[in-house]
């Protein structure tokens, strides 16, 4: 198959995933919508690595996969957090952030 | 051959994706997401990508996913409804969406890379196998393999910061020390090895002084009740 239509299957993953975490108020669902959008990004990094013949957009996606475990130990750490003190499970209702 | 898996895992990615999004309990979304994870992963089989496929398959759909799954059970069902203007919200949203996946379309087809028509570079043996990466990540990207796992080593230290246990609820430092509490008291001889081998025989206990309940909390408060629930330290006092 052409490299064009692994692009364009990535570009259409990280619409779904942005799409996800503008429209979803849980935040589990949130991060799962992140998941999917670095995933996308994977997936273009794998195939301009297989485009050129180069290995080295490999390792990028393998670090950009360390990141996003780290991503997701930090957020289901908030989550848990935010569980524990009784707070709402919803971005709309935890809003004090807000400038 | 190839485009057939290609069209079959690509559908199966987009399909788990749109799960994820859609579906209104975030447990099945996680789920959603696993078959997202393994279809992702047959592409990186086709693009020739095995070591990542597979670290695809085991840190992801292993490892992260479960960390979802006990989460989402620990959480609950967070299934909220859409709050006032939420419609509009997710009108808007659509909208940015679709607007997004036309620029990525026209930046991925005018970008003038005429091996994007392509079916890519010519195989060579060993691409994308685990010594190729291997090697790659320990001689020329040792610093960024280092600094992996330095922010591994971080974001575990600060998940369990997060996630561990504040001011509000009772923790063990607030319960005043109690022996009885945690060590059962016995007879001198009593467990050892003399006393296995019928050597020594160990003297009858004295009868014990009933133990005074030394919980600071009342053992009626449902907070008290639920917080040693939680933690699973929970000594009922009859306990010998």
């Amino acid at each position: 198959m052409d490299i064009g239509w692994y692009l364009v299957v990535s570009a259409l993953i990280f619409c779904i995933g942005a799409g996800g975490v503008l429209t979803r108020r849980n935040p589990l669902v949130i991060l799962l919508c992140l998941e999917l959008m670095l995933n996308a990004a994977n997936l273009a990094l794998i195939a301009f690595s297989r485009m050129h013949g180069n290995a080295d957009g490999q390792i990028f996606a393998l670090i950009v996969m360390v990141v996003a475990a780290c991503e997701v130990a930090v957020g289901l750490g908030l989550i848990v957090a935010i569980f524990r003190r009784k707070l709402p499970i919803d971005v709309d209702e935890l809003k004090e952030l807000q400038g | 051959m190839s485009a057939v898996i290609f069209f079959i895992a690509a559908i199966g990615a987009l399909t788990g994706a749109i799960g994820v999004v859609a579906l209104r309990n975030p447990f099945y979304s996680v789920l959603s997401l696993v078959g997202h994870l393994l279809a992702l992963s047959a592409l990186f089989l086709l693009l020739r990508a095995e070591f990542l496929a597979a670290a695809q398959v085991i840190v992801y759909a292993g490892a992260v996913t479960v960390l979802y799954v006990f989460v989402v059970s620990y959480v609950g069902d967070g299934t909220v409804p859409l709050g006032p203007g939420g419609l509009r919200l997710r009108n808007v949203s659509m909208l940015f969406v679709g607007m997004l996946f036309v620029e990525l379309a026209i930046a991925i087809l005018g970008s003038g890379l005429s091996a994007i028509d392509g079916k890519g570079a010519p195989y060579v043996p060993g691409f994308g196998s685990p010594e190729s990466i291997g090697e790659a990540l320990l001689t020329k990207f040792l610093l960024p393999f280092e600094l992996a796992s330095l922010l591994l080593l971080v974001a575990a230290v600060g998940a369990v910061m997060l996630a561990r246990r504040r001011a509000g609820g009772t923790t063990l430092e607030d319960i005043a020390y109690d022996e009885s509490r945690y060590i059962t008291p016995r007879s001198l001889f009593s467990g050892t090895m003399a006393e296995a081998v019928g050597a020594l025989h160990a003297p009858p206990e004295a009868p014990r002084a009933p133990r005074k309940a030394a919980d600071p909390v009342p053992a009626s408060s449902p907070r008290a009740a639920d917080d040693d629930a939680s933690r699973g330290t929970h000594n009922p006092k009859d306990e010998d």
